[in-house]
């Protein structure tokens, strides 16, 4: 609405903040660069543009613009972010310090080994690092994401089966549960899914199992990927069983690793016969979530899948020759790899910052994280669980799924979620998993106190509270946040993706 | 430790709300031969010794801070703003989580918009997304799209020998379950020669710009062909800062643009996290991976940002969706849409023509020494191919001694280029140092 007087909190534009270009003047400099001290070469003018429609903003407008834009953010370092499955634990500054030394933001990644030994002993240490917490033969550290992490690991379980003659393995078994990078994961390696219930306890529906994996229908089965504890949150009872029922029908395990938080100091995922899983540091190690990424899904694999890493690897090349030396880096490329991931070898940034990590926690610090994870989610399981529904009242791992919705009311878990907003508390994932209706996934992860904890719940029951008396103010929220339900319908049919027709405007 | 907040009262209160006596009591569903196995670590350590180690470990390397820096081949050392470091410690920005809920990610979400219009401009395309793993990884789902387009019956890629080597290792990775057809960079195949392979099971023919040999090929008729095949044609650039200067991928008609967005605005960081750009043409936006962000309108009627085409991505469509990717380069983008807004139009060309200049001198320089050559067949940004009087190897030995780190090896992926050298001459790079290189290059035996 405008208004003729300028109001304290308006400005003349029609959203939050004008976008960038709408900040823009012809001529204006943003930053300040050195004139050529060579002298000039002809340009070739057949190959120049005319034009490049870039905004004209002073460093300081750029400056306070985006500032301001981060203002209108939810994150870990301004509040409570209990989001299940991603693990929204505090990042350490440290991390971000150690990133930043020179001797690594400036590091080319062709440099010769010799000219890059401390960043290659800090990547082969991580690897032996990862590979004892998951309790696996080797890792490697090059895929970016964990759902690259899952597309190198199903690559390797295709691989090896190819090898070995057996084409016809095309089948991946997924509970329903599922991450849906799993099955997306599944059929980007040319293979096919078969999806599994779960049991009323939330267990894989091992029958199922057994029968999907039973005479004639065994020859045709890759491998299993089962996310543990599992997307619900809980530790599978049968998991040594599925292990087995795999195993005997020929295929290989694949472990989903995003919850590895409840897992440090606990159980060895190697040890439970798993042959392969993707580690999510931006997770489990505190790398930070950067609004959607970098990630790292570094993957560790048992004995019998080493040679078919994605490569590089680093290794070392050259022993130790006295006592005091340090031995020599190198990089290697295990002899049946699956090929190159990505350019390079992997996000390095965030192997620094895992590195950091685990080291400042070391071994019986990694498993105090654990255990606190898991005893938040539980506290916070306790004292909700009068108030919503529980659809599997157990022990829980590091989170736990209720159901946002009640008898006597049409509040939805939509509407919960977007009335913790108002509290300053960002939702819980929601609708995931999909075997549970109006699913709220409660993740607080282990740098919660006890106090921000009792505050949700207070929330929480509040909000239960208000979803049978005034449920529209559940219906209405968020309230006081930046902007308010937006229309994502007419976000998808009009489909303005970038301010092309602003900037003609501008011209 | 201080990233765990508990006192032991708290814990004691905490487990009695449970029902429960000890922590332990909380993993009784694992299965008890397995529960609680030793951790082989390191001990704790103080944040102070930490970053005392890792300080050794960063000194151990031989970076650009201390070494006069004259290699690219896909990664780039550029001059990046102080402002750009200090918007991404912002904790608001690098804190946050994938923007799914709109309310309280408005920051992220224009921001991210923001830098999906600039990569449009620069790229001369009406549409892309928020960024995939790398420009490797770009490529590789640039295929899946071309495959889509062509309705799964055109099974042939074309690609150019003069795309980065490792990207096109990344394309045979990604696509080794398919049954795609990867042909055309095994050679030394020209741009007419790659034209000739187009057929009616042709999906794709990318090239790369500049190459990665530094270099504009002639791409004369090149759409145009492309497009009589019924082909979509890609263009793979391998430093953007390039396009600050030279006509946009779009103007010379292509139909998906990718590369590495890594020089504008991100460090080296001994190979990431870098960003993959992707855009394209209207048309194929529909087809592509990734997250995008639209604009709309809040229930108020204020302009708002929210993650859109939603159907598309793995979270939604499972295991009929075409990718598989969900976290992205979120940060990096943001770090580019900071840098981009900084340069702004005068910057970047200005970037780009420094850029241009001083790679032009050192090429000038070094092909007057003895002994070398300067490839000068095509013209090129800010890196040229070097032929050297000795391996590579011996040439980058004198210069590591002097404090250079020289150019390139490419003969290892390309035999035919022995004792060539791939160098590169950003603004980082001062006269003088170009000056202190060609004398130390003119006395290599």
């Amino acid at each position: 609405m405008k208004t003729a007087t300028i109001e304290a909190t308006t400005n003349q534009y029609d959203g939050l903040e004008p976008l960038i270009y709408e900040l823009s003047a012809a001529g204006r400099i943003g930053v300040n660069l050195p004139e050529p001290d060579v002298p000039l070469s002809d340009l070739p003018a057949d190959l120049l543009r005319d034009d490049l429609n870039l905004p004209e903003v002073s460093e300081n407008e750029v400056v306070r613009h985006f500032v301001r834009l981060s203002q209108f953010n939810h994150a870990i370092d301004t509040g409570f972010y209990p989001l299940g499955s991603c693990t929204m634990k505090y990042n350490p500054k440290i991390n971000e310090d150690a990133a930043r030394l020179t001797g690594f933001a400036h590091l080319h990644p062709l440099t010769d080994v010799e000219g890059a030994q401390g960043a290659l002993a800090l990547m082969y240490q991580l690897q032996e690092w990862l590979a004892e917490i998951s309790g696996f033969a080797g890792v490697s550290l090059t895929p970016a994401a964990g759902a690259q992490g899952e597309f190198a690991g199903i690559l390797m379980i295709r691989k090896y089966h190819v090898d070995r003659g057996d084409t016809q393995r095309t089948k991946i078994l997924v509970p329903d549960s599922a991450h849906g990078t799993n099955p997306a994961t599944v059929t980007m390696a040319g293979m096919q899914v078969i999806e599994l219930p779960s049991d009323k306890e939330g267990n894989v529906d091992l029958e199922a199992l057994r029968e999907a994996c039973a005479g004639e229908k065994a020859a045709s089965i890759a491998g299993m990927m089962i996310t543990v504890p599992s997307t619900l949150g809980l530790f599978d009872r049968n998991i040594l069983p599925i292990v087995q029922t795999v195993h005997d029908a020929g295929g290989l395990m694949y472990m989903d690793g995003a919850n590895m938080n409840a897992l440090m100091g606990v159980v060895k995922p190697g040890e439970l016969g798993f042959d392969v899983m993707h580690y999510n540091l931006h997770k489990t190690f505190s790398t930070p979530h950067g609004g959607g990424g970098p990630g790292s899904g570094v993957i560790g694999v048992a004995q019998r899948l080493m040679d078919y890493r994605p490569g590089p690897i680093v290794d070392i090349i050259e022993e130790a020759a006295g006592d005091h030396d340090a031995p020599l880096y190198g990089w290697t490329q295990p002899p049946k790899t699956i090929g190159r991931l990505k350019a390079f070898h992997g996000n390095y940034g965030m192997h620094v910052r895992a590195y950091a990590y685990i080291r400042v926690y070391g071994g019986t610090g990694l498993n105090d994280v654990t255990r606190h994870a898991v005893l938040n989610a539980n506290y916070l399981r306790a004292r909700l669980k009068d108030h919503y529904k529980l659809p599997y009242p157990r022990i829980c791992g590091h989170e736990f799924v209720m159901e946002g919705r009640f008898a006597d009311s049409d509040v939805r878990a939509l509407d919960i979620s977007k009335r913790l907003m108002d509290y300053g508390i960002h939702p819980p994932t929601n609708y995931f998993p999909l075997i549970v209706p109006e699913a709220l996934l409660i993740e607080p992860t282990e740098t919660e106190t006890k106090q921000t904890l009792d505050r949700f719940v207070d929330v929480m029951i509040s909000i239960a509270g208000e979803a049978r008396e005034n449920p529209d103010i559940l219906h209405d929220a968020p309230h006081n946040t930046p902007v308010r339900r937006l229309d994502e319908v007419k976000a998808a049919k009009q489909l303005v993706l970038c301010c092309a027709p602003l900037m003609k405007q501008v011209d | 430790m201080s990233y765990i907040p508990h006192t032991e009262a708290e814990r004691q209160q905490m487990l009695a709300a449970i029902g429960v006596t000890t922590i332990e009591d909380l993993f009784e569903a694992v299965p008890a031969t397995h529960r609680f196995p030793k951790l082989t670590l390191p001990a704790p350590m103080s944040e102070m010794d930490v970053m005392t180690e890792m300080a050794a470990l960063a000194d151990a390397n031989e970076h650009a801070g201390d070494f006069a820096l004259f290699r690219g081949a896909g990664a780039y050392h550029h001059f990046i703003p102080s402002a750009v470091n200090h918007i991404l410690l912002r904790g608001e920005f690098y804190t946050a989580y994938t923007p799914y809920q709109p309310e309280v990610s408005q920051g992220t979400l224009q921001a991210t918009y923001e830098y999906q219009s600039m990569m449009c401009a620069l790229t001369g395309m009406d549409a892309a997304n928020a960024s995939h793993y790398d420009g490797a990884t770009s490529l590789a789902e640039a295929v899946t799209v071309a495959l889509e387009a062509g309705r799964g019956k055109r099974k042939k890629i074309i690609l150019s020998h003069a795309i980065n080597p490792q990207y096109r290792e990344v394309v045979r990775t990604y696509h080794q379950g398919g049954d795609v057809k990867v042909v055309g960079d095994r050679g030394q195949a020209s741009i007419p020669d790659l034209i000739d392979m187009l057929d009616e099971n042709t999906a794709m023919l990318a090239v790369s710009y500049p190459n990665f040999f530094g270099q504009i090929d002639d791409f004369n008729e090149l759409a145009e062909k492309v497009h009589e095949a019924g082909a979509l044609l890609v263009m793979v650039v391998n430093n953007p800062v390039a396009l600050g200067l030279l006509k946009s991928p779009g103007e010379l008609g292509a139909d998906i643009v990718v590369g590495e967005g890594q020089p504008l605005g991100v460090p080296l960081s001994f190979g990431g996290p870098y960003l993959g750009f992707f855009a394209v043409r209207e048309k194929y936006v529909r087809k592509i991976a990734g997250r995008i962000i639209g604009e709309t309108t809040d229930i108020d009627g204020k302009r708002a940002f929210v993650m859109t085409l939603r159907p598309r991505e793995q979270d939604i469509r499972r295991d009929k969706a075409t990718s598989n990717i969900c976290t992205n380069q979120g940060l990096m983008a943001i770090a580019t849409a900071v840098y981009l807004s900084l340069m702004g139009k005068n910057g970047l060309r200005k970037v780009a023509e420094l850029n241009y200049h001083k790679a032009h001198y050192a090429a000038q320089q070094i092909q007057h020494l003895d002994g070398y050559s300067v490839n000068m067949e095509r013209p090129f940004f800010n890196e040229f191919m070097v032929t050297c009087p000795a391996p590579v190897s011996r040439v980058n030995e004198a210069l590591i001694a002097q404090g250079f780190i020289g150019g390139y090896d490419l003969s290892a992926d390309y035999p035919h280029l022995k004792d060539t050298m791939l160098l590169c001459v950003t603004e980082m790079n001062s006269r003088a140092e170009i000056d202190a290189l060609v004398d130390v290059l003119q006395e290599v035996e």
